[in-house]
């Protein structure tokens, strides 16, 4: 039954028998979509490097790691401790008290004495498994992702446990961002696999900052997919901050579904820690008149492996997007883009453009960058570029014969390069967080 | 305050400087003209650290301190300026946030205390006036998408701003017209000081006109084959270099 595009692990067979156990008990409104999922994941088995979409990205090092599979359901008063210090050192300077509301999950489940949840009216948050017998959550749920041709995405419809579902009602504009920090804590090699789903009526607003917390001291596998819902004229900007713990692999894949004129602006940002990253977004541009902003910047380091994967999928005519991917790769660190734009054939008018730039900071450093253009309509203006260098002697030998620093002078450097995109940030307290960050980042380089 | 002796540095194993000798005492300003290929931007290089030359024989001395042994930054520091032949364009970096860090890490060398944001501001808008620099330049990105004569006034500029002891000016009179050769010439001109002194590189004696050096040298062949006053300026553009360099 397995392809040479499959790996044989271990890992297969205690999912199996995993999912086995919880589709017994399971007796909520998934249990047909998993049965479903689970199928699709058997039929695709792990992908190894011979399946084009994971040529340069090698999982066999997740894979072959035995986890523990149970997910947690409690949380106890000395993981609320550690959670809160962490929290308190870390994001010290992000937002001010009122700036935010706050979600904190521990290990997947929601901390209510961390949490300042919204109460605003109209805006709806729940834990995803509180969420399933909710019509707003069923009309939605499951009907976006992609799980035909993916099979982590498959394999995570099949076995989430946790995530949270976020919905807001027509004409309700949330102007404080929603900070989701999903806190890891385990002295054991865990697998996690959360879903979320974010659903915006007419005209709504959300902004969504999501981040990541980790203390562990074995790898943990979050395997993450996120469905979201935008009907017409909805606007989201939707954060995700990508720092943490070495031991931390993490693949997800985000699936969006737009309605006409209704923009969707997502923020992926990796910084030095995580061991193994795949991001995988997905738009879906399905009416006229659409909107979507797709900005990401990866700044890696030691041997950490980031892969982002996009797609843009314009089906209806005069929709925009506008992709720029910026990637800083130092010491042994590998970086790849993938980013493929579709134009159907209906899709006439099209505006789609997209940028990746690559700085290789060290000898050592990899990138694999690979646009893809595929356009069925002919009055389109489409556009890509790539780009992979070094940071330019010239300039350093320029900044520094003015007395400034080989290091001062590399932070400004790759401070300016990063900064295209992170000016794109619109919440002015996550920017300069992020801009310290890098910087930081820089400092002892 | 500059004493070059000796000098030999090669690039990639061709030696472009054999014995360069040269005095410099503050207050002076010294031309240094010669065919192509002599040497002459090389020099400049070498004073100002450029990573692929390599020195190997002699010394250079800035008021007693051996600046070969010095990175770039800290020749820098210690008040070595070129001025580039060619700006560099650097997209992102403003052109004052710069300046600023330049300005703060080099006072932070000479144990001095940072300028407040106040006093930074107002050295910067007196040095804008002093040497013509257009306010709206300050604030855009490093000499991107700056004409070539804004980047050699932004190159004066940052010398008005950075008050080196030593300047280099690597032909700065090079893609000027002469509206522009005119304030390139007046800044250095209001800059020159008893406590300073400037090496002019060019191929014209044009430049000579508006800024008069105390000094011209004909460098040749990697050393430096005649020195005279500021007429051997006029007399090299009359002749050329042909009457030195035979024999």
């Amino acid at each position: 039954m397995t392809s040479i595009k499959q790996l044989e692990s271990p890992l297969f067979e205690s999912l199996a028998a995993q999912y086995d156990m919880l589709i017994l008990q399971n007796q909520d409104s998934t249990k047909a979509y998993r049965t479903e999922a689970m199928e699709a994941f058997r039929k695709l088995g792990f992908p190894s490097i011979k399946n084009e979409e994971w040529r340069f990205t090698n999982i066999l090092p997740v894979v072959k790691t035995s986890y523990e599979l149970t997910a947690a359901t409690t949380i106890d008063a000395e993981q609320i401790n550690k959670a809160k210090a962490l929290i308190e050192n870390t994001y010290r300077n992000l937002f001010a008290e009122d700036e935010a509301d706050r979600v904190v999950l521990i290990n997947g489940v929601i901390a209510d004495s961390l949490s300042k949840l919204p109460e605003q009216k109209g805006l709806h948050f729940s834990e995803i498994k509180e969420a399933t017998e909710q019509a707003g959550f069923q009309d939605h749920f499951g009907k976006i992702l992609n799980i035909k041709d993916n099979a982590f995405a498959a394999l995570n419809s099949a076995m989430f446990q946790d995530g949270v579902f976020i919905a807001v009602e027509k004409n309700v504009v949330v102007e404080k961002p929603i900070h989701v920090i999903k806190v890891i804590l385990s002295g054991q090699a865990m697998m996690q696999q959360s879903r979320d789903l974010f659903v915006l009526d007419q005209n709504a607003e959300l902004n969504v900052v999501e981040s990541y917390l980790t203390d562990i001291a074995q790898p943990v596998f979050l395997n993450a997919a996120a469905e979201v819902v935008l009907a017409e004229n909805a606007k989201f900007n939707h954060y995700d901050l990508q720092k943490a713990d070495a031991h931390l692999r993490i693949i997800q894949r985000t699936e969006a579904a737009q309605q006409k004129h209704s923009n969707y602006s997502n923020y992926t940002f990796t910084l030095p820690g995580a061991g193994f990253v795949r991001n995988n977004l997905a738009l879906h541009l399905n009416d006229v008149d659409i909107e979507s902003h797709l900005y990401g910047l990866y700044l890696t380091a030691d041997s950490q492996l980031v892969d982002n994967h996009t797609e843009v999928h314009h089906k209806m005519p005069r929709g925009e997007s506008n992709q720029l991917y910026k990637g800083i790769i130092m010491d042994k660190s590998k970086a790849v883009f993938n980013g493929k734009i579709f134009v159907y054939e209906d899709a006439q008018k099209t505006n789609a453009f997209q940028q990746s730039n690559n700085v290789l900071f060290s000898e050592q450093a990899t990138v694999n960058a690979k646009p893809q253009l595929e356009i069925f309509a002919d009055d389109v203006k489409c556009s890509h570029g790539t780009t992979i260098g070094q940071l330019n002697k010239e300039a350093l030998f320029y900044l520094k014969s003015r007395g400034i620093g080989e290091n001062q002078a590399k932070q400004l450097m790759v401070k300016a390069f990063a900064f295209d995109v992170a000016e794109k940030i619109k919440i002015p307290a996550l920017k300069n967080y992020v801009e310290t960050l890098i910087e930081a980042e820089m400092e002892n380089r | 305050m500059l004493s070059i002796k000796n000098l030999h540095a090669s690039v990639e194993d061709k030696e472009i400087l054999k014995g360069l000798n040269l005095e410099v005492k503050a207050g002076e300003v010294h031309a240094i003209m010669g065919p192509n290929g002599a040497g002459k931007s090389s020099l400049a290089s070498v004073l100002a650290g450029r990573e692929n030359y390599e020195v190997t024989e002699g010394t250079v001395t800035l008021d007693g301190t051996d600046i070969l042994e010095l990175a770039p930054e800290d020749r820098a520091r210690e008040g070595v300026f070129l001025a580039f032949q060619y700006p560099i364009e650097i997209p992102g970096v403003s052109n004052i946030n710069f300046l600023k860090t330049a300005m703060n890490e080099i006072r932070t060398y000479r144990g001095e205390a940072p300028l407040t944001a106040k006093e930074f501001l107002q050295r910067s808008r007196e040095k804008q006036e002093l040497v013509e620099f257009d306010a709206k330049l300050v604030n855009r990105s490093l000499n991107e998408g700056f004409s070539g004569g804004e980047k050699k006034r932004n190159e004066i500029f940052q010398l008005a701003m950075l008050e080196p002891k030593l300047a280099i000016l690597d032909e700065t009179d090079s893609g000027l017209d002469i509206d522009a050769l005119r304030i390139v010439s007046r800044g250095v001109n209001k800059l020159r000081s008893e406590n300073n002194a400037f090496i002019l590189i060019t191929h014209y004696q044009r430049l000579l006109d508006y800024i008069v050096p105390d000094f011209v040298h004909v460098l040749a062949d990697g050393k430096i084959i005649k020195t005279g006053g500021k007429e051997l300026a006029l007399e090299l553009e009359e002749k050329g270099y042909d009457w030195l360099t035979k024999n």
